[in-house]
């Protein structure tokens, strides 16, 4: 380049337009990382306000210098969360654990049955199932509560876990299905001349490449329904509690200063926040899923 | 062999159908019985007196849509149409931005990546308490222009008290129509240009129509409420646009990423080879091939904005009308009210209103697999 520039000395414009040319690249290349900077910034605004308040101790906390450092840092408020929080998120996870598990197995199976066994009907049948993740849930709580009501499920942790195993059915199902839709149909098609029933095929063909589908499902599982307010707020009783109800619960009680809230907050973020920042690749493509297209 | 094949076709069936029963169950029967209970007069002193709940036809629907007494539904409708409107554009257009600054090779990426999309992980609870605490007024987010200089903010947030767009609730059909016109005549001139002159004439005889039907006053009589009754735009809303805009354009983001990262270069780099600009590739190449993720994201947010529940409960606790919506308002109706048929009623209309935007969704989106 520079050679070329300098063996045609008529050209002096034209290094002068390049090096203009270079200059707005250098200036777009900057503006793209200041835009990304300052919106980075904003977006971890409200991180660094749940840090700042929940290190402070109670005589720190106040609305003028809501935005300042700690003078000095405590765990007082993680304490105190703790302290009214502990037995809640004891009752998430023993909620997300099982209900993860059960859907995830649920969702493996009907993923298997609709893309390598397809039977007449099963056009109709998966979007009348799928139809069931877009519902407003208020549309069935009524009858539902009647019905935990009617079984002595109603108020405990089992009602719960049953109720988020029922409707995760459609999207682990979805992400299943999609993804054995990409297992050629040779591998199926081979076990079965070698005489391999339907529980062997599952076992021996798609178990062993399914760990990925699994991950996805678990994940995705896992933060909806530790994040989940609605059903945990109709159904449970005071003793069944997951950790949001008893969040909204804490902070929606006037009296509860707010280094412990957002300390208590943080504790509610932090199992799904570590799974995503762990595992964020799986977590993205289940959070496409649910946009339908695998 | 062929009868060994047809035991497992059965047995795949069975596997699956637990799972075919509680779905038609759990979600078909039970929308049919909350149609049923939204039908009838079942509240806590129907059950209390022990007599069976009486059919009373759409009398719950009409209370809601013209009662007197209760108006708490027209303003959730209200703010879900302005919040709708204003979250799905806050993240479509910041998630397109985004995606677009982490489509230039930028370093670090994966860093910006993670961080314009770990809301999403949260729940709306997590967002809403900490959020509740960022709008206070007299030091929260108000005070951030003061950093570099600048006055600080006078908004209220999600207890503001000011509305903008007031209408009387009376005037509605009237001016839907005149809505509604504006779409036909903006279609018409469309197909005119697109030279399906038929189709024109068709939609142009429609806007005449519903000129003359306008102008006489027709939709007017449609009204049912006998009392004025003033709504509008409710600025606290923004609070809510704001935060639940903070969790979800991360995920309009990663789709759109995933949309332009389909876009093969080599299609790019023809349209610079044939001189566009950088801008001009966006333009031309780069944003005709993402309007269908646009449409999809459009539909996701939609009907997660219909949806809303967490967020506001953690915002305004059931008592802030300003923010209020029907999520709420059911909730709220029927488990602390015990107005069981009212919040069913309000629950189908929820899921009348979801079920317009997904189905049609639902059907393209398996049609257009099928086909593949």
């Amino acid at each position: 380049m520079t050679t070329q520039a300098t063996t045609r000395p008529a050209s002096s414009a034209q290094t002068a337009t390049r090096h203009d040319r270079d200059m707005g690249r250098v200036i777009r290349r900057a503006l793209i990382y200041l835009a990304l900077i300052v919106l980075a910034i904003l977006f971890l605004l409200p991180v660094y306000m749940v840090l700042v308040t929940s290190f402070k101790s109670i005589d720190q906390v106040s609305l003028s210098r809501m935005w300042e450092f700690p003078t000095e840092f405590t765990l007082e408020s993680f304490r105190r969360a703790l302290e009214r929080l502990l037995p809640n998120v004891r009752n998430s996870f023993m909620l997300v654990i099982p209900a993860t598990l059960i859907s995830a197995f649920l969702g493996s199976m009907n993923g298997y049955v609709l893309s390598k066994w397809k039977f007449r009907g099963a056009n109709v049948i998966f979007p009348l199932m799928l139809f069931g993740m877009f519902i407003p849930y208020q549309s069935i709580l009524i009858p539902l509560v009647q019905f935990l009501r009617s079984v002595g499920l109603y108020g405990g942790l089992g009602g719960l876990i049953l109720v988020h195993v029922v409707y995760g059915i459609p999207i682990t199902t979805l992400i299943f299905r999609n993804y054995y839709t990409e297992v050629p149909t040779e591998m199926i098609e081979a076990g079965k001349i070698d005489g391999a029933g339907f529980f062997q095929l599952y076992w021996h063909v798609l178990l062993p490449i399914s760990l990925p589908g699994f991950v996805v499902v678990i994940i995705w599982q896992f933060t909806q329904i530790w994040n989940e307010f609605l059903f945990g707020v109709t159904i449970t009783g005071p003793e069944s509690q997951p950790i949001t109800v008893a969040l909204q619960n804490l902070a929606g009680s006037q009296i509860v200063e707010w280094n412990v809230q957002m300390a208590g907050a943080f504790l509610a973020a932090l199992p799904t926040l570590v799974v995503y920042i762990v595992l964020g690749r799986y977590f993205i493509r289940g959070l496409l899923a649910g946009s339908i297209k695998g | 062999m062929i009868s060994s094949l047809n035991r497992d076709r059965v047995i795949a069936f069975l596997m699956l159908l637990p799972s075919i029963v509680l779905v038609a169950i759990f979600v078909y029967g039970f929308i049919g019985w909350t149609g049923w209970t939204s039908l009838t007069n079942s509240n806590a002193l129907q059950q209390l007196s022990g007599q069976p709940a009486q059919f009373v036809g759409l009398q719950n629907y009409t209370e809601l849509f013209a009662g007197m007494l209760n108006n708490r539904f027209r303003i959730d409708i209200v703010n879900t149409v302005f919040f709708t409107i204003l979250f799905i554009a806050l993240c479509l257009s910041l998630g397109m931005g985004l995606a677009m600054l982490l489509d230039q090779q930028v370093k670090g990426e994966s860093i910006f990546r993670t961080i314009f999309l770990f809301p999403m992980a949260l729940s709306f609870v997590v967002t809403g308490v900490v959020w509740k605490w960022l709008f206070n007024p007299s030091s929260g987010l108000n005070v951030l222009p003061t950093f570099i200089g600048l006055q600080p903010f006078r908004f209220e947030w999600f207890i503001s008290e000011q509305r903008w767009l007031e209408f009387n609730w009376q005037d509605l059909p009237q001016i839907l129509a005149i809505i509604l016109l504006g779409v036909v005549v903006l279609a018409a001139l469309i197909a005119w240009s697109r030279k399906r002159s038929q189709l024109a004439a068709l939609l142009a005889a429609g806007a005449i129509l519903l000129i003359a039907l306008i102008s006489f006053e027709v939709p007017r009589q449609l009204n049912a409420l006998s009392r004025p009754e003033t709504h509008g735009f409710n600025l606290a809303l923004f609070a809510v646009v704001v935060a639940a805009g903070w969790q979800m354009s991360g995920y309009t983001m990663a789709m759109y990423l995933a949309g332009l990262r389909g876009i093969p270069e080599e299609l790019r780099e023809a349209a610079r080879v044939d001189g566009a600009t950088e801008l001009g590739v966006y333009r031309h190449v780069v944003l005709p091939m993402l309007a269908p993720i646009t449409l999809s994201a459009m539909i996701i947010l939609g009907h997660i904005s219909l949806k809303i529940f967490d967020l506001v409960y953690t915002l305004g606790g059931g008592d802030n009308l300003w923010i209020d919506m029907p999520g709420i308002n059911m909730f709220f109706t029927t488990f602390r009210a015990q107005e069981f048929a009212r919040g069913a009623a309000i629950a189908m209309i929820m899921l009348i209103m979801v079920a317009v935007v997904i189905v049609p969704y639902l059907a393209t989106q398996l049609r257009s697999e099928v086909e593949r």
